[in-house]
């Protein structure tokens, strides 16, 4: 599904380099997850892979079904099937919730060559998804992610991905700022995506969002390189014990 | 001083001397009387503090700098599909052939150059013009009154079937239209006026509206796509008690706009909401010059002025809240907001608050910025394409002042001219 190769990166302003070879595989319908200290570039593998500006790819490439992905404007790499799941949704003061998914739903649509969905059809689905992530029509209505709670908005990051059904999706620290119930709500949302045809990538400090989302492959990232692979037991390994031994052992 | 005031008053002298001042009818005397008032003022200059980001010199030469009418091709023109009354100009003229017959229920409309007389616009021709040239001197506001050719005096008894529909078309390349219109909503009633197009090469129009007791008076207009035209406009309106104003103008194009609002709450409790949203891209110069005075208590007073520029054109705000003694439990507020889209767009603002009673809420503010990488980043990871984000941007950014447009239906056709207007100028 996903193969990132060597992968360097450096800041635009400034002579920063934060990843440094990253290599990873990811087949059709698995779970990787990525755990690393502060700094160690797990979220700007995520924002390279989405297309964000502000980085300089000096080497590598990432391949979503064999076509690159860091060629691509971030709008054709979404309608190539990637989503990202925001650490920090953005909040959109004057553009309806509903407008905006269904804007972008259409837009991917006609960036694949399908028919747009009617307002009555894509009224429905959203709907239907919406009361399953306990979004009311309220939060629909109103601006993206404006005047949203923490948890409301992470919720609205995974509507965004059940409404686009992509097929390699990254979760930035979906977790972060959520109690225990908002997040067995996010994580029963993607469990419910999960399928033979759709890949994860979840990036995250705590094993606690692997209860919920089970992971096939757990990487550990540090200094801009993935330094360790394994199963769910790493994950485990890390919140008993923290970084330190795994990094030193590497070293 | 007084080398200044003669520079001034010469310039008017020059100005009026091939305009014909009627000296029969119902409006002759007031007219004489706005001369009076225009004589000692003379006509603005650069140099006037409330002319200091706005030049003045093309409204007030002689003759109107040409302009070539826009050729309507693609598009139909805003309105189109509201139920409306139908009251056409051309250059300034008012063209009955053009135009549906001019009965409305609960309305009463007549021609400023007609041969009737409407008793009620004798005593208000002019009248709210002349209040509002203190404490600041509108000098072309005056002129218009000594000179308007044409107009409408319009007033409504009750709740008007439909909205009246000003269309101002525009022909010839050198027309000048001075246009004075005086809407008086009576006690109870209620009007929407809607108003588009050009009007003519340079257009000096006057819109006097007295809202008495409960009355209501909507107002929605757009200023034609001609990028050569220049106008100065006054809307001088007065709110009786619990009576409401919402006026809401959309600007594209043009290449010099000034629109003045003098609004004055006189009776308690009532309501009024000024707002434009003007895009301009290149040669282009919008001024949003508003007084709002309150003079009675419990009044709510909202300015939501949105500015979009790109590639030079210049945005001006000058807005003020007078709250007097006395006026206590004023509610106002006051936006002006500029999205610039390239970094050689400018926008100036002058907000201003004076406010001589102690138990009032105002507050304003003024930004201006570019659109937000970030939000746009956010938009294209779900797929929306760029241009699309951007169009998604800046009608957001825009949202706030169309929001004051109360009828869907309106604010539909305001969105969809928008939404034509930044596909027409995207990416230039």
């Amino acid at each position: 599904m996903l193969y990132i190769k060597n992968l360097h990166v450096k800041l635009e302003e400034e002579d920063k380099v934060i990843l440094k070879g990253v290599d990873l595989k990811i087949a059709p319908g698995t779970v990787h997850a990525i755990m690393g200290p502060n700094g160690s570039g797990k979220s700007t593998l995520s924002y390279v892979l989405s297309g964000k500006g502000g980085y300089v790819v000096t080497e590598g490439s990432a391949l979503l079904e064999g076509a690159e992905l860091l060629e691509m404007e971030p709008e054709a790499r979404a309608a190539a099937g990637l989503f990202l799941a925001f650490q920090y949704p953005v909040e959109i003061p004057g553009v309806g919730n509903m407008t905006f998914l269904r804007t972008a739903v259409n837009a991917q649509r006609k960036a694949r060559g399908e028919d747009e969905l009617s307002a009555g059809e894509f009224l429905k689905v959203v709907r239907e998804k919406a009361k399953a992530l306990k979004i009311d029509a309220e939060m629909l209505k109103r601006p993206v992610n404006v005047g949203f709670s923490g948890g409301e908005k992470k919720r609205n990051e995974i509507l965004q991905m059940a409404m686009l059904e992509p097929k390699m999706c990254i979760l930035d620290e979906t977790d972060s700022g959520l109690d225990v119930d908002a997040m067995k709500l996010v994580a029963d949302g993607v469990n419910a995506l999960r399928s033979t045809g759709r890949s994860f990538l979840v990036i995250t400090h705590y094993q606690r969002l692997l209860d919920h989302i089970k992971p096939d492959f757990v990487h550990i990232m540090s200094d801009g390189r993935i330094i360790k692979t394994g199963g769910p037991e790493l994950a485990l390994d890390v919140e008993q014990n923290g970084y330190a031994d795994i990094l030193a052992e590497v070293v | 001083m007084a080398a200044v005031l003669q520079a001034k008053q010469d310039a008017l002298a020059l100005r009026i001397a091939g305009l014909d001042l009627p000296n029969s009818g119902w409006s002759a005397s007031a007219r004489a009387d706005a001369l009076t008032r225009l004589s000692a003022m003379g006509l603005p200059g650069k140099r006037d503090e409330y002319w200091r980001y706005t030049d003045p010199s093309s409204l007030t030469a002689v003759d109107p700098t040409p302009a070539a009418p826009f050729v309507y091709s693609d598009e139909k023109m805003v309105f189109t599909d509201i139920d409306r009354l139908r009251l056409v100009f051309v250059d300034g003229v008012f063209d009955a052939a053009q135009s549906d017959d001019p009965t409305l229920a609960g309305v009463e409309i007549s021609r400023l150059s007609g041969t009737g007389d409407p008793h009620w616009a004798r005593d208000m021709y002019g009248v709210l013009e002349t209040r509002g040239q203190t404490p600041v001197q509108r000098p072309l506001a005056a002129l218009n009154t000594a000179f308007a050719t044409d107009g409408l005096m319009i007033r409504a008894t009750g709740r008007a079937a439909k909205p009246i529909s000003l269309i101002y078309l525009h022909n010839s390349e050198s027309s000048d239209a001075i246009l004075h219109h005086c809407i008086k909503i009576e006690a109870g009633a209620e009007l929407t006026i809607l108003e588009n197009g050009p009007a003519a090469a340079r257009l000096n129009m006057v819109m006097e509206i007295d809202i008495a007791e409960g009355g209501s008076f909507h107002h929605i207009r757009t200023q034609g796509r001609d990028h050569d035209r220049r106008a100065v406009t006054h809307l001088f309106a007065r709110l009786g008690t619990e009576s409401r104003f919402k006026s809401f103008t959309l600007t594209a194009n043009g290449r010099l706009t000034r629109n003045e609002a003098i609004i004055e709450f006189t009776g308690n409790d009532a309501v009024a909401h000024v707002a434009g949203a003007a895009v301009g891209d290149g040669k282009f110069h919008h001024d949003d010059t508003v007084f709002v005075t309150h003079d009675a208590q419990r009044c709510e007073s909202r300015q939501v002025f949105k500015k979009v520029l790109k590639n030079g054109a210049v945005g001006v705000f000058q807005g003020k809240i007078l709250v007097k003694q006395g006026a206590q439990k004023t509610d106002g507020y006051q936006i002006s907001q500029a999205l610039m889209l390239d970094d050689d767009s400018q926008f100036l603002a002058k907000p201003e608050l004076e406010i001589y009673a102690d138990d009032v809420i105002c507050s304003h503010g003024s930004t201006s910025g570019a659109i937000d990488d970030n939000a746009l980043f956010y938009l294209q990871s779900r797929g929306v394409p760029k241009r699309v984000a951007q169009s998604l941007l800046v009608l957001a950014f825009l949202a706030e002042a169309i929001a004051e447009i109360e009828d869907e239906a309106l604010a539909d056709d305001i969105r969809i001219r928008m939404e034509n207007w930044l596909a027409r100028h995207e990416g230039k």
